[in-house]
């Protein structure tokens, strides 16, 4: 921090990213690399990974990026931030200190900060504590959830990150952490701020927010001119570096890549936000209509003027449970009729598995290139002048059990030969077997009931 | 005159749980102004027919010239449960900008740039030869 300002950067914006992406971060010189790695549907990825291997629970690329940073971390140019940790961050910490052992780097000091997850204390919890767990966005009473909780992992903020930082830790890794607070924490513990300083802790939940999908805000699913943005093979990450007063200024690696533009940003400010005046972060209400964005020159936008107010009493928290088996078969059409031959095709299906008695619970019929996409924002095909030139039927069905949701499958194989013509014409043929489905709860719970099971563990690689 | 919001916004949506959200994106004052008024909760609701079984939310975002669509029920039960293709949700926001709206004359001529593919089709001709033109419509 040459300047007074720290320099943080998203290296990681799912579980499956890159990690060779964190190279141009690192050697761009950078305090803090944070590895944002949990999206809903990962805790669900994570959950099924636990249920086969007591183990397993957390992202299993880690010591991937691990492998990168360790060299920087050793040497104190840089810390590590990684909510990896997902359903089991103590296997995820063990998994950490192995990679440094491995590499021949003793001394590092890595941080688990447990406590988000709440499972083995749900019953208490709604009898003893008062926890309702209504769902979030339909109301329904927790009476209603469907079958036993299969992870509850409770959104924490920054703070016990950035008490970790202030006991020497050089990598901290968490379970579920809110995305955006990873950044803010070495923010917030860099410059001091304090807890209830809410402008500025909603100014480095902005920058998190900016941050923590990585390519998304330079240049990844941008509608603008996609194509015009150099070297789309190679886009670097982002990166900030905020003031004391809580402005930034968002930046990428001096490589060919990407681009930063209020443009590219303000896509990413939205992504996943519901009011945008009042974004619910576990640390501040932040207003994300007060953010001042100015183009600079060279890939650089500055942000500013953010507010923010309190914190809310409650903490986000996600529950799941089983929700059945689904398969899927795609089969590809070509014209003269492409789509009728494959709506056809997808009635002959249907009918063939009510012949076979297999009990399906629920049915998804698409037709790629047609309307699979669009639903009914599709025009109607009217006549033969918009007829599309090919069309791949996607059929997806639910099933109670696994062993039935394999077998409705295997009732299509006979329409190679049996079926309206040209049909299975090799666009792939959906997973071989049955994948379990996990339907999410989301739902509230009181900061004091989770914050008074919250630790941070440290342990120094030896 | 009707023209398609395609033409004069750009999208992104993204999904918490069974909700997904749709922001659309106007280049400037006036056309921030025009979408305000006409892109409705209740136009964009009907648009979206069955894909949205519950409610839709509106909120205007003037800082960054910025709607965003709050869609309740849309991703089939959620990512982890949705057998949909796009059970994420990722691809409503091209879903949106088809949606034609009454534009002034003013704005009646706007157009928003079509893709360049110069440097993939430099790309891809290494791979299938001589197939540029069929490539090209």
């Amino acid at each position: 921090m040459p300047d007074g300002s720290v320099v943080v950067a998203g290296g990681q914006g799912f579980y499956g990213d890159t990690p060779t992406a964190v190279d141009a971060l690192l050697e761009e010189g950078i305090d803090y690399l944070c590895l944002e790695a949990l999206a809903e549907l990962t805790l669900a990825i994570l959950q099924k990974d636990r249920q086969r291997d007591e183990a397993r629970g957390y992202t299993r690329d880690l010591p991937a990026y691990l492998a990168r940073a360790l060299p920087y971390v050793v040497d104190g140019r840089t810390k590590v931030i990684t909510n990896a940790g997902g359903i089991n961050p103590t296997a995820a910490a063990h998994a950490a200190i192995e990679s440094a052992r491995q590499l021949g780097l003793p001394g590092i000091t890595v941080a688990t900060v447990v406590g988000d997850d709440v499972l083995g204390r749900l019953d208490r919890l709604r009898e003893h504590e008062g926890q309702s767990f209504a769902h979030l966005d339909t109301g329904a009473a927790f009476e209603t959830f469907p079958g036993p909780p299969l992870f509850a992992s409770a959104y924490l903020g920054a703070r016990p990150i950035a008490e970790a930082l202030a006991q020497g830790a050089d990598i901290v890794i968490t379970g579920r952490v809110a995305d955006a607070s990873l950044f803010l924490a070495p923010i917030a513990h860099e410059h001091g701020w304090a807890w209830d300083d809410w402008d500025r802790l909603a100014a480095g939940i902005v920058v998190g927010h900016l941050l923590e999908c990585s390519g998304q805000s330079i240049g990844g699913n941008y509608s603008g001119d996609w194509w015009a943005l150099p070297h789309p093979w190679d886009l670097p990450y982002p990166i900030a570096t905020v003031d004391d007063d809580g402005t930034a200024v968002i930046s990428k690696p001096a490589r060919a890549g990407g681009r930063v533009s209020t443009d590219t940003l303000r896509h990413q400010l939205l992504y996943e936000v519901h009011d945008p005046a009042r974004y619910l972060a576990p640390d501040v209400v932040a207003d994300f209509t007060s953010v001042a964005f100015e183009d600079m020159p060279g890939d650089r936008v500055r942000i500013s003027r953010v507010r923010g107010t309190a914190a809310t009493d409650t903490y986000k928290l996600l529950l799941s449970a089983h929700a059945g088996w689904s398969g899927e078969t795609r089969v590809a059409f070509s014209w003269p009729d492409a789509y009728e031959k494959a709506k056809a095709t997808a009635a002959i299906f249907v009918k063939r598995v009510e012949m076979a008695g297999l009990p399906v619970d629920e049915w998804c019929v698409e037709y790629w290139g047609v309307n699979a996409l669009g639903g009914p924002t599709v025009p109607p095909l009217a006549d033969g002048s918009c007829e599309p030139p090919e069309c791949v039927l996607r059929v997806a069905w639910r099933c109670t059990d696994q062993r039935t949701a394999g077998l409705v499958g295997r009732e299509l194989v006979p329409l190679t030969l049996s079926a309206p013509p040209a049909g299975l014409t090799g666009a792939g043929r959906g997973p071989a077997s049955a994948t379990e489905l996990l339907s999410i709860w989301p739902t509230l719970i009181d900061k004091a009931v989770v914050d008074s099971e919250v630790r941070v563990v440290l342990e120094t690689v030896s | 005159m009707k023209l398609a919001l395609r033409e004069l916004c750009g999208y992104r949506a993204g999904d918490k749980g069974d909700i997904a959200n749709v922001a659309i994106f106007a280049d400037d004052d006036e056309t921030y102004s025009l979408i305000a008024r006409e892109v409705t909760s209740e136009r964009v609701k009907e648009h979206f027919g069955s894909m949205v079984q519950g409610r839709v939310d509106r909120y205007e975002v003037p800082n960054v010239r910025a709607l965003n669509f709050v869609l309740y029920g849309a991703l089939g039960g959620g990512g982890p449960r949705s057998l949909r293709s796009d059970s994420l949700g990722k691809t409503l926001g091209g879903a949106l900008v088809r949606l034609e709206i009454d534009v002034p004359a003013s704005l009646a001529g706007r157009r928003r740039a079509r893709p360049d593919l110069e440097w993939a089709d430099a790309i891809l001709d290494l791979i299938v030869p001589n197939t540029r033109a069929e490539r090209r419509p």
